[in-house]
């Protein structure tokens, strides 16, 4: 772990309860100074909860909340040093946009002088290309332009910490994908924290250093975005990061690392695993598509299956496949033209992976749900 | 039929009893009495065809009704306003939901009696076996409540109470509420919040219970009568005299155009400062 003044953020045993409802169960974690974090997890996961709660609008039911390694926990919201993008924005409809801006320079005490709230809200505005907009209202810009006006009045205070509540989600897919782009600049730029909530897992992945994987009020995973992909912790995270398949079958023999899996169709593979899979128990193995490699039919070998359905995306198509005994499976294959006419619906073909892309899950993975806290850190 | 037109004249019937209502209960008197404010009064009491501007240089002559109205009015409109307020503010924002709605009810229960027979009510508790008596019990000087400015603001406050809640209540149970956050979270202290954003964005509520409760006032009648005796009259007491008991129709014509006058006045105004000071949307009160 790393030293006190290098955490922007820490959990110590913080849960949150609403009468009888748990939203976030004891939790600890830390986020080092300048790292860009997402919290991503299916609504209800106590994500937005846990924001919420460094930004100082829910208190913790347990534990403390540390910003700067300072406790929060008499600290009202205006007295903290981190400034929110609320999801819509909550832009000020009764001002204009540099009035928006320059709400929160207003609010400090001594008085800053009416030039130099001028000069830093006309700066913020060019921080995120709104030079000129300030005399617009805000209900007559669009929602990216709003989106701006919202990161722009929040970082005009240069908090040591942003939090940002799904600030993409009201935006069309080009203009999230250039807004992700531009948060990660920004981030780069200011180097201060950015503590990120999201359902979107494509957005946590492109964005953070670091991805916190929440369900049922819990962290389920903390890691960089490629761990999170390729070694999913649990049977959860595999489905709800990225797309996979699972199949089902039975652990005949489980290492250190490694497992014998026989599918229900009677294939033996062999699987990477997690250390949870014991031997003579069922297990799901968890496949991604792109990791999928379709061939013409070679004999009785491998796997095969007749595609069912083809959904062309551009650059990659998605074929879903039928494989006796397993179910449909799901495989990218990367768009060649010179190919594209090959492989359609009712065409027999073989499917076959690379030996280190398979990971053994237990089937029925009560993993999350039985432990009763999480404990997960950054190392920065 | 095409659809365009059926679709007009759907619009039309829609429409048409209410505009056929408007016509003949409120333009044609409006009109009648615009007509016999510039007629003469009958030798025998009533309305006399004439071309004349007398009647309105005559309206000095009852310039205490109008002063009484016009002071009266919007001060008993301000005094509902800050007492209505808070209330609001707690209904809206600090109660719990499922209160909310008995509280509400609380507040709209007085209007299922007669406002008669509670400003009756009030006649006896300032009267002369009321309050004063209660108070000369316990040996305080003789105090007259009845009858005079403050009974009919009493009255008024009272009576108009709920009108100017329940605007504000809406349009404070309406407020975003993460705008009162982004206000915490862009430092401002509760104080500034209430005054920056919560006070700014429910003005248009308040100028709409201002708006009507002024309206009503403008036109009292009831109130002044029971609770102000025949020594604080309005506008309203002016006219029921003047077109029932002197039978001076003209006049008291006149005198009800000057009241509409005044009154579209007043709206225009707050409708203006309205639109000025919640800066975003124009509010439409007319």
């Amino acid at each position: 772990m790393a030293g006190q003044q290098t955490l922007d953020i820490e959990f110590r045993g913080v849960s949150k309860r609403y009468g009888d409802v748990t939203a976030v169960h004891p939790t600890d974690f830390a986020v080092p100074k300048g790292a860009f974090i997402a919290l991503l997890g299916p609504s209800g996961c106590g994500k937005t909860t846990c924001l919420r709660m460094i930004g100082g609008f829910e208190q913790p039911s347990t534990g403390q909340v540390l910003i700067g390694g300072t406790d929060m926990a008499e600290v009202p919201p205006h007295r903290r040093p981190v400034n929110m993008v609320f999801q819509h924005y909550a832009l000020f409809p009764h001002f204009d946009v540099s009035a928006n801006v320059a709400y929160g320079l207003r609010q400090i005490r001594p008085r800053l002088t009416s030039s130099e709230i001028g000069r830093r809200t006309a700066d913020a505005l060019a921080m995120v290309q709104l030079a000129g907009f300030g005399a617009r209202k805000v209900h007559e810009l669009s929602g990216g332009q709003q989106q701006r006006v919202a990161l722009a009045r929040a970082l005009v205070n240069r908090p040591s910490v942003l939090l940002l509540d799904e600030p993409l989600a009201a935006l069309d897919k080009k203009l999230r994908t250039d807004m992700q782009i531009e948060l990660q600049n920004l981030q780069r730029e200011l180097g201060i924290t950015f503590v990120l909530v999201t359902h979107d897992q494509e957005e946590a992945l492109s964005m953070s250093d670091v991805v916190c994987v929440m369900n049922g009020g819990r962290i389920v995973q903390l890691g960089a975005p490629d761990e999170i992909y390729d070694r999913p912790a649990d049977r959860f995270v595999a489905a709800f990061v990225g797309k996979t398949n699972f199949l089902d079958g039975t652990v005949l023999e489980s290492t250190d690392g490694a497992a014998r899996i026989r599918l229900a169709n009677g294939m033996e593979i062999s699987a990477r695993q997690s250390g949870a899979v014991a031997a003579g128990a069922a297990a799901a193995v968890s496949l991604r598509p792109e990791a999928l490699r379709l061939g013409a039919p070679a004999g009785e070998t491998g796997l095969s299956g007749i595609i069912r359905n083809r959904i062309f995306l551009g650059s990659t198509a998605e074929y879903a496949i039928e494989v006796p005994l397993l179910g449909t499976l799901l495989a990218t294959a990367d768009h060649n033209a010179a190919q594209s006419d090959l492989l359609k619906p009712g065409d027999r073909v073989t499917i076959s992976f690379n030996p280190g892309a398979p990971l053994a899950f237990p089937a029925s993975d009560n993993k999350t749900s039985q432990r009763e806290t999480s404990h997960v850190e950054v190392v920065s | 039929m095409s659809g365009a037109a059926r679709k007009r004249l759907v619009t039309a019937l829609l429409l048409a009893p209410a505009a056929v209502w408007l016509f003949l209960f409120l333009v044609l008197p409006f009109v009648a009495i615009v007509v016999f404010s510039l007629g003469e009064r009958a030798p025998a009491g009533g309305y006399q065809p004439a071309l004349t501007l007398a009647q309105y240089a005559n309206l000095p002559a009852r310039a205490t009704a109008f002063w009484n109205t016009l002071l009266l009015a919007p001060a008993g409109a301000l005094a509902c306003l800050l007492i209505a307020y808070p209330v609001a503010y707690y209904l809206a924002l600090k109660v719990l939901p499922q209160r909310r709605l008995l509280l509400v009810a609380l507040i709209v229960i007085p209007f299922w009696t007669s406002l008669l027979i509670r400003t009756y009510a009030w006649m006896y508790i300032l009267g002369g076996r009321g309050i004063p008596a209660w108070l000369e019990m316990i040996g305080l000087p003789e105090l007259r409540l009845i009858n005079t400015p403050g009974a009919v603001l009493l009255g008024i406050v009272y009576g108009y109470l709920p009108l100017m809640i329940l605007p504000i209540y809406i349009s404070l149970e309406r407020l975003d509420r993460r705008l009162l956050e982004a206000s915490a979270d862009l430092g401002a202290t509760p104080f500034s919040t209430f005054f920056g954003v919560t006070l700014r964005l429910s003005l248009p509520g308040m100028m709409t219970g201002f708006s009507l409760v002024l309206i009503l006032l403008l036109g009292e009648y009831l109130i002044p009568t029971l609770l102000g005796g025949g020594k604080v009259f309005f506008i309203g007491n002016a006219l029921v005299d003047l077109f029932l008991q002197s039978r001076n129709w003209p006049f008291g014509s006149a005198i009800a155009v000057a009241l509409v006058a005044i009154a579209v006045a007043l709206l225009l105004a707050a409708n203006r400062i309205t639109a000025r000071l919640s800066g975003a949307r124009q509010v439409d009160l007319l």
